[in-house]
């Protein structure tokens, strides 16, 4: 890696601070991601994921609050700037994919009036100028006959189409970075196959670094080239998906990997993690994951474990799972 | 049609058994629309079939997987098969009987064997009632449990699916979707059923929750005899704990095949060998995508002849105008494609 | 016989939290709605204790002497105490004849709000239960109710029924019970389309069982929000009937009734026979309407808790 990394969070802190306590949903998370790679953040509910990928772009309202760390976009820490200069980039050099396409896409706009507003908002180069270019991240994304759909309303396209529109409405500026919330998480299989192959083509095409949030490990298996695990508002293990899957150090990345049903032999009992996810009010002193781990010793519970280098990638653990690695 | 019972479970005999079972929505024109429709503005009624001529069989004690994506009928199957909608056309036997024929006492308990386990752990427990009286409510009404004892009964249900019995008199909202999971899971055991529907039961958990309640589901089957239809869209899932697997697309099964078979031959059916290399896997190599062309049709407006022809790879001309039927193409297997003739 | 592992469950909280706890607490977040809640409080404490805590018993007529009428705020009266808002045209104190007036006017709104909100909520519970052409009927019913103007509907039925307390309660549950029946029918169809009814069939659960053990009492929000909202409109409704001279008679007076009376002397400076009433039907309806925007919106994004 020549170039410097396209985001790098450094020790992110984001903590709600609600009637009930703080809630500490991001609790020192550090990542990075280069030009036209694709970051995996994994993590279940109440992992902090989706809060990490708001909190890049400027989305955390009152009561939540970013209280440390540096989210550094080709040099700019996001963090520290105001809204006028991040609204200049969101939509336009940082973009965001959601779960749900009504999110991005207004109901009762057609298609090609709120593709064109995108583009307008942040170039001044006329309306049929910018109206080509729509059509033209139609065609990128994989949208037969787009000018069919630029005439559109929402709730006239299918689901799947609705999140390409969505994937086209948020490339159409050649961003530089974009961060994808579980957009395929409520899609049918088939179309999910076909939008996770398209979006890792669009990436290396054009070079756009991409964090794809998701709670599918097998999703991003294929899709990323590097995995960052988050549980209980941490990292707790990063490195290139091909190790993290194959020789996971983490006890919570082995159990997750565990639990998916393919990765064990058929008929049998699925290897669970016991217990659930502890409430972000109430964190444990040592390590989060301790009241489950198979692993822990008494070392796990007296203070946080700082994140280690280990076989090339970093794991938040004390007792990592190196010797079934390196076997 | 179909009542060929897979090897394994060859001696037991069907729990349930569905005949050309169909499923019409017709979206009548009211007052306006009939007007309209007089004035020549070509407006129709809708129909919609959600469920076109199934056959099923399931034998006591194994399980069903029957996985199909959006639109193809399965939730509306599974809830016809749970009592919970009339059937348009066709007709449900429970242990050799048609359970349209059944009343009194017989049809009760009929209803009762056979129970359904949902899909929104937050909309399928009663936010105003205490989990004693989820769970409690109807053994109580049924005979199942005397006043007295309930109490000890609701405890026993609760710890079966391994929720501490001390809360049983929270509230929904104070358990996390994990535990509300189990808490319907113990509302339907309550009633010590033989059949159980499991429509999409765990899509809403999280990977490692889902773990769990899949080794929960596991081990009251084996301590139940409990039967399950498990309705999924996660392929991953259904082929771990199913049985047999049922591929329906847009109302009709298009494959049915014990699913050692399916895993160690591969599928038959086009649609189902779509379905089955779309699914991401944990593979360490990185996968091609070669996605199915083209978008699931709307159910309002299927495709003539086979549902799947527009999409197949392998299609030919019949395909178009004929509709294939599902038949027995190797023992045990069955799949509606006009290429096995 | 193995159980599936018990989960290492991060307790629900300590204490039991009933939905009424959980609402009542969020309820109170808002200082505005708690403080009109506590005013709501005082209002009603005022009524109930009128006969204890006024001076004067305004229609007793041994206790009103006319030669005191028309006394500006302030003056001392012939008896042992000052009438601090001063007197009305017919030598009644006004704070006293204020209270009962209140009281009054509060009788009918709630009375005829709860009235309205039984039938109402019958009749709209039917109407979901029954579906199909009954419904449509039922719903045209409503419709029908609701696109008459409250106000002429009440002056209609009040021209047939005649005076008095029960034909004015009567007129106004007439009126309100219409919304009530939209609010049911329409979240009780919300209701029983929702997994845990399917869960009830499933169980053999009867069909009546399941509407009032199952269904109504998750009605009950909305059914709250428009139960405080259509209390102060009756409140308003009946003060606006009274003011018309339609109301109630002269003997039980309402707030309304009494603002109608001192009207004549507003012009010849005499204000505080109006203006007094005028006042405390105003802080009533503000602070029942405020309590009931508060509720509406703590009863909502609970959709979304």
């Amino acid at each position: 890696m020549s170039a410097a990394p396209t985001l790098e969070v450094d020790n992110l802190k984001t903590h709600f601070f609600t009637k009930a306590g703080v809630v500490k949903a991001v609790d020192g998370v550090s990542f990075h991601v280069n030009a036209g790679e694709i970051l995996g953040l994994v993590g279940e509910s109440g992992s902090g994921k989706s809060i990490t990928g708001f909190s890049i772009l400027g989305l955390i309202d009152p009561p939540g609050l970013i209280v440390s760390g540096a989210i550094r976009f080709k040099g700019e820490d996001l963090a520290t700037l105001n809204e006028e200069r991040l609204r200049s980039l969101r939509g336009n050099r940082i973009s965001m994919i959601f779960q749900d396409p009504m999110m991005t896409l207004n109901p009762v706009l057609r298609i090609d009036t709120q593709m064109v507003e995108t583009v307008l908002a942040h170039e001044n180069i006329g309306r049929k100028a910018a109206l080509e270019r729509a059509r033209e991240a139609l065609a990128l994304v994989g949208i037969p006959a787009p000018e069919r759909r630029l005439v559109a309303y929402p709730h006239e396209l299918s689901g799947g189409m609705r999140q390409r529109v969505a994937i086209a409405i948020a490339f159409i500026n050649k961003p530089d970075l974009v961060i994808a919330d579980e957009p395929t998480t409520a899609l049918d299989v088939t179309i999910q196959a076909q939008i996770l192959f398209e979006a890792q083509e669009l990436c290396r095409k054009t070079g756009t670094a991409m964090v794809w949030i998701t709670h599918d490990l097998a999703v991003i298996a294929a899709l990323a080239d590097r995995i960052a695990v988050m549980y209980a508002g941490r990292v707790v293990e990063a490195g290139t998906a091909d190790e993290v899957i194959a020789h996971p150090l983490h006890p919570y990345t082995h159990g997750l990997l565990g639990s998916v049903p393919t990765r064990n032999q058929r008929g049998t009992r699925l290897t669970q993690i016991p217990g659930m996810t502890p409430s972000l009010l109430n964190l444990p002193d040592g390590c989060a994951f301790a009241a489950r781990c198979p692993r822990v010793a008494q070392q796990c519970c007296e203070q946080q474990i700082p994140s280690q280098q280990i076989l090339g990638r970093s794991v938040r653990c004390c007792k990592p799972l190196v010797a079934e690695a390196v076997a | 049609m179909i009542t060929t019972v897979p090897v394994a479970v060859a001696t037991a005999a069907p729990i349930i058994e569905v005949r050309g079972l169909s499923k019409r929505f017709v979206k009548r024109l009211d007052l306006a629309g009939r007007l309209a429709a007089r004035l020549g503005s070509g407006a129709v009624e809708e129909t919609v079939h959600a469920v076109d001529h199934v056959d099923l069989t399931l034998a006591k004690g194994e399980v069903v997987g029957l996985v199909g994506e959006s639109g193809c009928g399965k939730s509306t199957l599974g809830r016809m098969i749970a009592g919970l909608l009339p059937a348009t056309e066709g007709e449900i036997l429970f242990k050799g009987q048609a359970r349209a024929s059944l009343d009194g006492e017989e049809a009760r308990a009929a209803r009762l064997a056979v129970q359904m386990i949902f899909q929104d752990p937050y909309a399928s427990l009663n936010p105003r009632s205490r989990v004693e009286d989820i769970v409690g409510e109807a053994p109580l009404l049924h005979g199942l449990t005397t006043r007295k004892g309930a109490s000890d009964y609701v405890d026993s249900m609760l710890t079966r699916v391994g929720l501490d019995p001390d809360f049983k008199r929270r509230y929904p909202h104070q358990f996390s979707g994990g535990q509300r999971s189990r808490i319907g899971i113990a509302r339907a055991l309550a009633v010590k059923p033989e059949f159980l529907v499991c429509d999409e039961a765990i899509a809403a958990l999280d990977v490692s929750i889902q773990a769990q309640v899949i080794n929960l589901f596991m081990d009251l089957r084996r301590d139940f005899n409990l039967t399950y239809l498990f309705i999924s869209h996660d392929l991953g899932v259904v082929q771990h704990i199913a049985d047999r697997i049922a591929v329906m697309y847009l109302g009709r099964i298009v494959e049915m095949a014990p699913t050692d078979e399916l895993i160690a031959k591969g599928p038959n059916h086009p649609y189902a060998r779509a379905l089955l290399a779309e699914v991401p896997r944990l593979g360490r190599e990185k996968r091609k995508f070669r996605p199915v062309k083209g978008e699931i049709p709307s159910p309002l407006n299927p495709p003539s002849g086979c549902h799947f022809h527009p999409r197949c790879p392998v299609a030919v001309a019949r395909c178009s105008i004929e509709a294939p039927k599902l038949r027995v193409i190797a023992s045990g297997r069955h799949s509606a494609c006009h290429l096995n003739d | 016989m193995s159980i599936a592992e018990a989960p290492i469950a991060a307790k629900p909280k300590a204490v039991v939290e009933t939905p009424f706890r959980r609402f009542a607490s969020e309820y109170l977040e808002s200082r505005v709605a708690a403080f009109a809640l506590g005013l709501m409080m005082v209002l009603i404490g005022l009524a109930v204790l009128a006969p204890w805590i006024t001076p004067q018993n305004p229609y007793d007529l041994a206790q009103v002497d006319v030669l005191d009428s028309r006394l500006p705020p302030g003056t001392k009266s012939s008896g042992n105490y000052t009438h601090w808002l001063g007197t009305d045209g017919a030598g009644r104190d006004l704070l006293s004849a204020m209270i009962y007036g209140l009281r009054i006017s509060l009788i009918v709104g709630v009375m005829s709000g709860l009235i309205a909100m039984i039938v109402g909520t019958a009749v709209g519970m039917t109407a979901a239960y029954t579906g199909g052409r009954v419904e449509n009927l039922i719903m045209r019913i409503v419709d029908l109710q609701l696109s008459f103007p409250a106000i002429l509907l009440a002056l209609m039925l009040i021209a047939v029924l005649g005076k008095g307390i029960d034909k004015i309660i009567i007129a106004l549950v007439t009126v309100q019970w219409a919304y009530y029946a939209r609010t049911v029918r329409g979240t009780a169809l919300v209701e029983a389309r929702k997994e845990y009814v399917e869960a009830a069939r499933c169980l053999g659960l009867s069909s009546p069982r399941i509407l009032f053990k199952h269904i109504l009492p998750n009605c009950i929000a909305p059914l709250i929000v428009v139960a405080t909202v259509q209390t102060a409109h009756a409140i308003a409704l009946e003060a606006t009937l009274s003011f018309l001279g339609v109301g109630l008679p002269q003997t039980e007076p309402s707030l309304g009734l009494l603002i109608s009376n001192g009207f004549e002397y507003m012009l010849s400076g005499k204000y505080w026979i109006s203006f007094f009433p005028g006042l405390v039907l105003l802080v009533t309806i503000v602070a029942i309407n405020l309590v009931g925007d508060q509720l509406r919106d703590v009863l909502n994004p609970r959709l979304k808790r």
